[in-house]
């Protein structure tokens, strides 16, 4: 997935904990020209104009640094300050002051808050080289390589004593609120993003024309075709739309292939292309929604390992090898709900793919160890390769052999599958399923054993027993099944994984055992209280009064993340897609190549954010625009003193062994 | 729950109840699903239990692996058939390939499966037709003859309206052994040791896919 997709999660004990953040630097990309109205009390405030100001003059000098006392720990891992920090005028000119040990160069990132429509300095030529092509998004003038830390703008001390008493007055203005009148906003078309290109008019939908322009108004398209120009997968239209793009992709690509020279990505008006070549086959992304290239990149790499999970890696060799012009559409015929649903996932924006970790159900400690050792006391042969307890792609519990870890990429699969792409039926039945999990071995199938909790308390186990005295209720047949429940969110799967296809008996033994004995206890309402509390609240339980709205907290020793519920601020799909992108530039910049920037402060026009990248841990966290660094700095600290505190029952730290 | 007792046929006072397996097999998206709304292709196989009774005295309940119809998992039916008790091949009306499909199931379970295993053959969505009679693409009359010929209970169904479908369960469950012992739960090859090695064979490469 992202660049430690391979990493797995040993699910062993952290490292050094971290320090506390006391020095951070920070980057403005407020310096867009336009005039921005925020409301606030009613109150119209025009916000200067950010731009002209910064002309002024030599760069005012950083405010001073806030006062957090550093604990006595934080001199092992604190913070490092920034090596060199730079301001950036809309002129392009450049001015830079150093602080000791420069050694980084820093890749700048676009905020999606101007992203799309209004880059005027993206460059359009074609990149082969990610730092170069994510610099070119901001910077008109190519830098030097090599000699730039950070792009740092001091803007709050900038400001007159008049906007400073207007925006004291408005800290409380949350992210993503502050209204834009002059720019459309790129991602006004969000909401219909996942709806279907209509039929053709034959079909009773639309001319091709319309058609056309519903497809071209997608803000993201995820295709994949054979080298040999066959169409395999596209997320949105069918063929007739989508046929002789594919035929100019390809003829781009092969291009560039012939010349020994592959293209990795280029830049079209305000979409970016990327392109992974993966053996016979080609993915591409198109996005308008500013993700890095290495964020698409992971993307389509995610793709791409769906497409082993259903056919393996010799498999799809050999289908290529011997005939180069197959339609894999047959092979791979009924995996496109998969793939949609992965690629939906991306495009909505997913915490999980973001930081290639995965998400762990919050449960006492207590609790958790005596699932973990009534699962281990159910395991009933089978040759076991992974059991795990998951609520709607939350996990509870995991045993594993001592050998073996979990790869983050392909539970993703997994998750996907059984919790997003509607593809098994929850709430009745078991499933077994032959899979691929590539990172764990790509060259062949594993079995997978899944049978879901009903939400509907139904959880006697499904009895293949008759020892049972009472002879079951005749249920007659009946069109009438329980619906697969729509969001499955609050399902709770049981997964168990062997290599070997003829172990279903045994994994339903193990599955049954499990079942009767968090059943006879409470171990089960344990969970379900759990999952019916949703993830913790920031403002009431984390972190009462803190000035953030949001964060994304990964624990690297654990390869495991949390983060607080979204509700209600981020609830529907359109400000949860900006905190995404939000978190993806922050996470893009950070994590761009060459950079070792350990803190980033950023203020754009809506909304304030941190990143702050220690060994042992990665925090992300999102405010509104007027949030001071002070302010922000405390709340991150917060965060990370809740997380130390939390830890055994936010995160699984090793699982059950067997 | 780890204790399976020997299923199969039960007397006690005057009430008989017997388990069987059952085996759905057919191309994808003829309907093998017992069919609720929109659902997407079934992804390797599932496994329910349906119980009927027969009469007030007799209850039959069937342990079914509804098995996926995409040719990649075709080489994983001998799995679920092997230890059968009765199949329900099922084929679509409106769809004349689905029944060549169909009847090539047939010859694999006469061959390989269970010598006295009970094969039904479900000529499904039948309410498509009851619409507009043109979408038909199979007459009732053919498939008739050919179930007669190779020995096949028949029936026209619709998992949409549920016509039929009890009735083709029903007689399935006539024509077994309902007083003799039900099926044995075979547990084929187990524990044989397998080794976790990620690069073992044991992880059959090339395994369900048939491609
Ligand atoms: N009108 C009508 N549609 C049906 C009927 N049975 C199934 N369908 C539709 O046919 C499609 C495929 O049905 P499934 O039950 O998924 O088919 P399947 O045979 O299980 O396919 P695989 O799982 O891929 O093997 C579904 O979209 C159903 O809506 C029926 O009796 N009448
Ligand atoms: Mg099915």
């Amino acid at each position: 997935m992202a660049e430690d997709g391979g990493k797995r999660a040993h699910l062993s004990p952290p490292g050094p904990s971290a320090g506390e953040l006391t020095h951070i630097a920070h980057e403005n990309y407020s310096s867009s020209q336009e005039n921005k109205i925020q409301s606030h009390s009613s109150k119209l405030v025009t916000r200067p104009n950010v731009g002209d100001e910064s002309n002024d003059g030599p760069p005012p000098p950083l405010p001073p640094r806030p006062g957090v006392a550093p604990s006595p720990q934080a001199a092992t891992t604190k913070v490092q300050s920034i090596d060199v920090q730079t301001l950036q005028f809309p002129d392009g000119s450049r001015g830079t002051f150093q602080t000791p040990g420069a050694r980084a160069m820093s890749t700048p990132v676009q905020l999606a808050a101007n992203s799309g429509s209004s880059t005027p300095g993206r460059s359009s030529t074609v990149d082969a080289d990610d730092a170069m092509s994510v610099m070119s998004i901001v910077a008109p003038t190519l830098r030097p390589p090599g000699d730039l830390a950070s792009l740092m703008v001091s803007d709050m001390s900038r400001k007159s004593p008049a906007w400073q008493l207007l925006r004291s007055q408005s800290a409380s203005v949350k992210p993503f609120e502050t209204v834009r009148l002059d720019v459309r906003d790129s991602l006004a078309d969000f909401a219909q993003e996942f709806e279907p290109v209509p039929g053709t008019s034959e079909q009773g939908g639309l001319g091709d024309e319309q058609r056309l322009a519903v497809w071209k108004s997608k803000l993201k398209h995820y295709m994949i075709l054979s080298s040999s120009g066959k169409p395999i997968y596209s997320r949105h239209g069918d063929l007739s739309v989508v046929n002789s793009f594919m035929g100019v992709i390809q003829t781009i690509i092969s291009f560039y292939e012939g010349a020994d020279n592959p293209l990795q990505g280029f830049t079209a008006g305000g979409t970016r292309f990327v392109i992974v070549t993966e053996g016979p086959l080609y993915f591409v992304a198109i996005s308008r929604l500013g993700e890095s290239d290495a964020q698409l990149r992971s993307q389509l790499e995610a793709l791409y390992m769906q497409i082993l999970s259903t056919l393996t890696l010799p498999n799809l060799t050999s289908i290529f090898a011997h005939r180069p012009n197959t339609d894999l559409q047959k092979p791979l015929a009924g995996t496109e709900p998969l793939l949609s649903s992965l690629a939906d996932s991306f495009t909505r924006g997913s915490p999980s793919v973001l930081l290639s970790a995965l998400e762990c159900l919050k449960l006492r400690k207590s609790h958790r160890a005596s699932i973990t050792s009534a699962f281990l006391k159910s395991h009933a042969g089978g040759n076991l390769l992974y059991g795990m307890i998951v609520a709607g792609g939350r996990l509870v519990s995991v045993i594993r052999p001592r050998q073996h870890s979990l790869h983050p990429s392909d539970l993703q699969l997994v998750f996907n599958m059984l919790f997003e792409s509607g593809g098994i039926r929850s709430g009745e039945g078991e499933n077994w399923i032959p899979i691929c999990l590539p990172a764990f071995n790509n060259r062949g199938y594993l079995y997978m054993y899944v049978s879901f909790f009903d939400a509907a308390e139904n959880t006697a186990p499904s009895s293949t027993s008759n020892s049972s005295d009472a002879v079951p209720e005749a249920i007659p047949f009946s069109p009438t099944h329980p619906t697969p429940q729509a969001t499955s969110s609050d399902s709770i799967a049981i997964i168990l994984i062997s290599p070997s296809p003829t172990s279903f008996y045994d994994l339903q033994s193990t599955r049954n055992n499990l079942v009767s004995s968090l059943t006879k206890g409470p171990l089960l309402s344990h969970i379900r209280t759990s999952i019916q509390s949703g993830r913790p609240s920031l403002t009431t339980q984390i972190s009462p009064g803190t000035p953030l709205s949001h964060f994304l907290y990964k624990s690297r020793a654990n390869v495991q993340f949390c983060m607080p519920s979204s509700s209600p601020q981020f609830d529907s799909p359109l400000p949860r897609r900006k905190l995404m992108s939000l978190y993806h530039s922050l996470h893009g910049a950070v994590h761009a190549r060459h950079c070792h920037l350990k803190v980033l402060h950023s203020v754009a026009d809506d909304s304030t954010s941190l990143a702050w990248i220690t060994p042992t841990f990665e925090l992300y966290c999102v405010a509104g625009p007027n949030v001071s660094r002070a302010a922000m700095t405390q709340g991150a600290n917060r965060i990370v003193q809740w997380a130390k505190r939390e830890e055994e029952r936010l995160f699984i730290i090793g699982g059950g062994v067997f | 729950m780890a204790s399976r007792g020997p299923p199969g046929a039960r007397g006690g006072m005057n009430t008989r109840f017997a388990q069987f397996k059952l085996v759905l097999l057919g191309e994808s998206a003829v309907g093998k699903d017992q069919f609720d709304s929109y659902r997407e292709s079934t992804i390797g196989a599932a496994f329910l239990t349906q119980t009927i009774s027969l009469d007030e005295n007799t209850t039959v309940k069937f342990e079914i692996w509804d098995t996926a119809g995409q040719e990649r998992y075709k080489s994983l039916a001998p799995m679920y058939y092997r230890n059968a008790n009765c199949a329900v091949v099922v084929y679509d009306i409106t769809q004349a390939s689905s029944l060549d499909k169909a009847k090539s199931w047939v010859k694999e379970l006469q061959r390989q499966a269970n010598e006295s295993i009970i094969i039904a053959l479900a000529g499904n969505k039948l309410d498509l037709v009851s619409e507009q009679p043109d979408k038909r693409a199979v007459s009732t009359a053919d498939a008739e003859a050919y179930a007669k010929e190779a020995g096949l209970l028949f029936f026209e169904t619709s998992a949409k309206t549920a016509e039929n479908v009890r009735d083709l369960f029903t007689a399935i469950a006539r024509r077994l052994p309902l007083d003799q012992v039900g099926p044995r739960h075979s547990r084929p090859g187990q524990r044989q040791g397998v080794s976790l090695n990620p690069e073992s064979p044991n992880t059959n490469v090339g395994g369900p896919c048939a491609c």
